[in-house]
């Protein structure tokens, strides 16, 4: 395990030294003062003007959790099947974000287009994690009851009692991302938090922006009062009525974007010149056309990509292993404890694109942002995992006294195993970050996909997010490889 | 209910098994008809979980099965745990409406067996949330429900005190014609079987009328198993 963690260092220092981590921005701490000024002063009476937002964001998340979870549990049922699993694994590494860009021009610019967003990747990944839990649950239950009840019944009796804690626990934890989700599509101008979030920081009204990601910690800390699950049904029924409203589908264009947008500029260029629309197919201006891409931006775009993710791989970790301390009862006094383990919280609150965002603001579009966002929010995520998980080791009573000792010799060679497996379990969602961040001006593969879709070019933008699926395939079994032979699992961890 | 003579039920001839635990069965030869009530007794890890898991896949359709570790659904009720004996009997609609809303019926069939097992105030705990002891009477009370002539389990009485130990025997050899059932107690295999079949090492070392049993026999059964 030592050696496998300083092959990766060492891989982050090199790609440290290939980045480009300047600030280009010239007052970037004047900035930063004015940012600090307005959170200490929150416009909280504009968030009255902006409580459609708020509403629109949970809506959102609800209905994207909602088809996430039917869909998810079809697709578990199946998951067994190898085409099942390649399918539920492809959905889920395109991005949220990139999700809209696909249904952008299938079904415009509304609140349609966000929730099948957040649904479509959420269903992978509900797959994915629901038959992990049917598969690791205890099998024993089922054999007392009787072979011939028939599927359904089996299931209710004999698995769902079993897994339900394990699956409410973890839809729950979905539901928090989902919100992130939601009110991150707004930055591409969904009717969403992030839609005025942005609007706020660009402008500069600090105070305003402030007050939202208040608004945004409140509703995700508050989440445990009012997300009740005899309340969910409820729920989901009224974002659903309040949705209907402004449900768009075209049929036109759906056939549209399938059988003509998506297709490559070479096979529509003669008809687009001529004015026909026809379709034309030769091998050659195709092949060039994709090589063309190739050479001006998948290539640097997926080596930036590749680059950033592996130097906040590291950096994630390293801040979980020296924060997770400070919030666990073994290190720290009970005041201290509370103040890191909310602080951790909100850190890991905030999503990685806002941080970005706020980041790019100060410095300016460099890899520096993006590399402290990602690690931020992931590291607080890993960190106040290995807190709860160093919380639950018994410490013998004539444990070493002093902190380091015990850090070092009694919590660390314990918690280690799992804490490097949860961070290459989080390897792909952090490559899936570091694309995404491209859009803000950072040249990783979402940059190239952000300007494709700007141009109005869906078919190189399709051919970008590929290559971006293949990329986070790719690095998802080198991490699933890479946790196998090291004998590492995150199990004992239900929240992800 | 009287057996009809020379009903076959069981019929191994010279077979060995060999198990996941490394448990192996060396030829074993072992006839039991209908209506014999068979108690198996012998160290552990002599095979006798092995045996009866062997009995009961030859018969599985027809019998029901009192698992060692019980095998319940910790997160449901008694109630439920006890229902799922029959879950094959009643449609999915039904099976589901129950589990929302126990249906009267069903109640009037279970709440007899659970009281007899003494378990009657706790037909709506949870079982996870019972001692070891009051789920294994859940467990009898389950296959005492599922109503198969044939009853095969698995130390049924381990975690009940001794006490009800008794009662919960009574219940089983009574509701049902032929039972085949391992017991670490070997007083209530002499109270409770008409035949017992000693066995140590995966061999069987005896098999006799309840009568024919002697201490001495019993004591050499269980030495043998210790000292390998």
């Amino acid at each position: 395990m030592l050696k496998t963690s300083l092959f990766f260092v060492a891989i982050a220092l090199i790609a440290l030294l290939l980045a480009d981590l300047e600030i280009s921005t010239l007052h970037p701490w004047t900035e930063l003062s004015r940012m600090a000024w307005g959170a200490i002063t929150p416009d909280v009476a504009s968030l009255w003007n902006l409580k459609l937002a708020l509403l629109n964001t949970v809506v959102f998340a609800f209905c994207g959790i909602f088809l996430g979870v039917v869909l998810g549990i079809g697709l578990a049922c199946a998951f067994r099947f190898n085409p099942v699993r390649l399918f539920c694994a492809f959905i889920r590494a395109i991005h949220e974000i990139f999700w809209a860009f696909i249904f952008l021009p299938i079904v415009g610019l509304n609140p349609t287009c966000g929730v099948l967003a957040i649904a479509i990747p959420y269903a992978g990944i509900f797959a994915k994690v629901y038959a992990e839990i049917i598969q690791e649950s205890d099998r024993r239950p089922l054999e007392g009851v009787p072979k011939a009840s028939g599927g359904l019944s089996r299931f209710v009796y004999g698995i769902l009692p079993v897994i339900y804690a394990d699956t409410k626990h973890y839809t729950g934890y979905r539901f928090e991302c989902a919100l992130r989700s939601s009110a991150i599509l707004g930055f591409i101008g969904l009717p969403t938090l992030g839609f005025h979030l942005e609007t706020a920081f660009r402008e500069g009204i600090y105070s305003e922006a402030w007050a939202l990601l208040y608004a945004f910690y409140i509703l995700i800390v508050s989440l445990g009062y009012w997300l009740k699950p005899r309340l969910v049904p409820l729920y989901v029924a009224v974002s659903f009525v309040l949705l209907s409203r402004t449900i768009t589908v075209s049929w036109e264009n759906i056939v549209r974007f399938f059988t003509y947008d998506l297709l490559p500029w070479p096979m529509r260029r003669d008809g687009v010149l001529d004015g026909t629309r026809e379709i034309s197919f030769a091998w050659k201006p195709i092949v060039s056309w994709v090589n063309e891409i190739f050479v001006h931006e998948a290539w640097e775009g997926i080596w930036n990509t590749v680059v950033l993710t592996q130097v906040v791989l590291v950096g994630t970790g390293i801040f979980a292993l020296l924060s997770f301390p400070f919030a666990c009862r073994h290190f720290s006094g009970k005041i201290a404890n509370r103040i890191s383990h909310y602080g951790l919280i909100v850190i890991r609150t905030t999503p990685e694109y806002i941080l970005a965002y706020i980041l790019v603001q100060l410095w300016g579009p460099s890899m520096l942002p993006a590399v402290w966002a990602i690690l931020l929010h992931n590291g607080a995520i890993l960190g106040f995992l290995c807190s709860n998980n160093a919380d639950l080791v018994p410490l013998r009573i004539d444990a070493p006294g002093r902190r380091i000792d015990r850090y070092l010799f009694e919590i660390l060679p314990r918690v280690y195993g799992q804490f490097l497996a949860f961070l290459f379990y989080r390897w792909e969602v952090m490559m899936r970050e570091s694309a995404i961040l491209g859009i803000l001006g950072i040249y990783t593969l979402g940059f190239y996909i952000d300007s494709a879709i700007s141009d109005d070019q869906i078919d190189k933008a399709i051919l970008l997010i590929l290559i971006t699926v293949l990329l986070n395939m790719g690095i998802d079994s080198v991490s699933q490889f890479v946790r196998h032979r090291l004998k590492i699992s995150t199990k004992l961890v239900t929240s992800l | 209910m009287k057996p009809s003579p020379s009903t076959e039920l069981f019929n191994l001839t010279a077979e060995s098994v060999a198990y996941e635990n490394n448990i192996v069965l060396k030829n074993i030869s072992l006839q039991i008809d209908r209506g014999e009530k068979v108690a198996l007794v012998g160290p552990s890890g002599a095979g006798k979980t092995t045996l009866l898991r062997r009995l009961y896949n030859s018969v599985a359709d027809q019998s029901a099965f009192v698992d060692q570790h019980y095998a319940l659904v910790l997160q449901l009720s008694a109630f439920h745990n006890v229902y799922t004996g029959r879950l094959d009997q009643y449609s999915t609609v039904h099976n589901l409406l129950n589990l929302i809303k126990p249906q009267k019926k069903v109640l009037q069939e279970i709440t007899p067996i659970l009281q007899a097992l003494g378990m009657e105030e706790k037909i709506f705990d949870k079982v996870g949330a019972m001692s070891g002891g009051q789920q294994q009477r859940v467990a009898v009370a389950r296959a005492i429900y599922r109503g198969e002539d044939i009853l095969l389990a698995d130390e049924p009485i381990a975690s009940v005190d001794p006490l009800q130990a008794g009662t919960v025997m009574e219940i089983i050899i009574q509701n049902t014609e032929t039972v085949v059932v391992s017991l670490h107690a070997v007083e209530f295999a002499l109270k409770f079987a008409q035949r017992i079949v000693g066995l140590s090492d995966g061999e069987i070392q005896f098999d006799l009328p309840t009568g024919d049993v002697t201490p001495t026999m019993l004591t050499e059964l269980y030495r043998n198993g210790n000292s390998l």
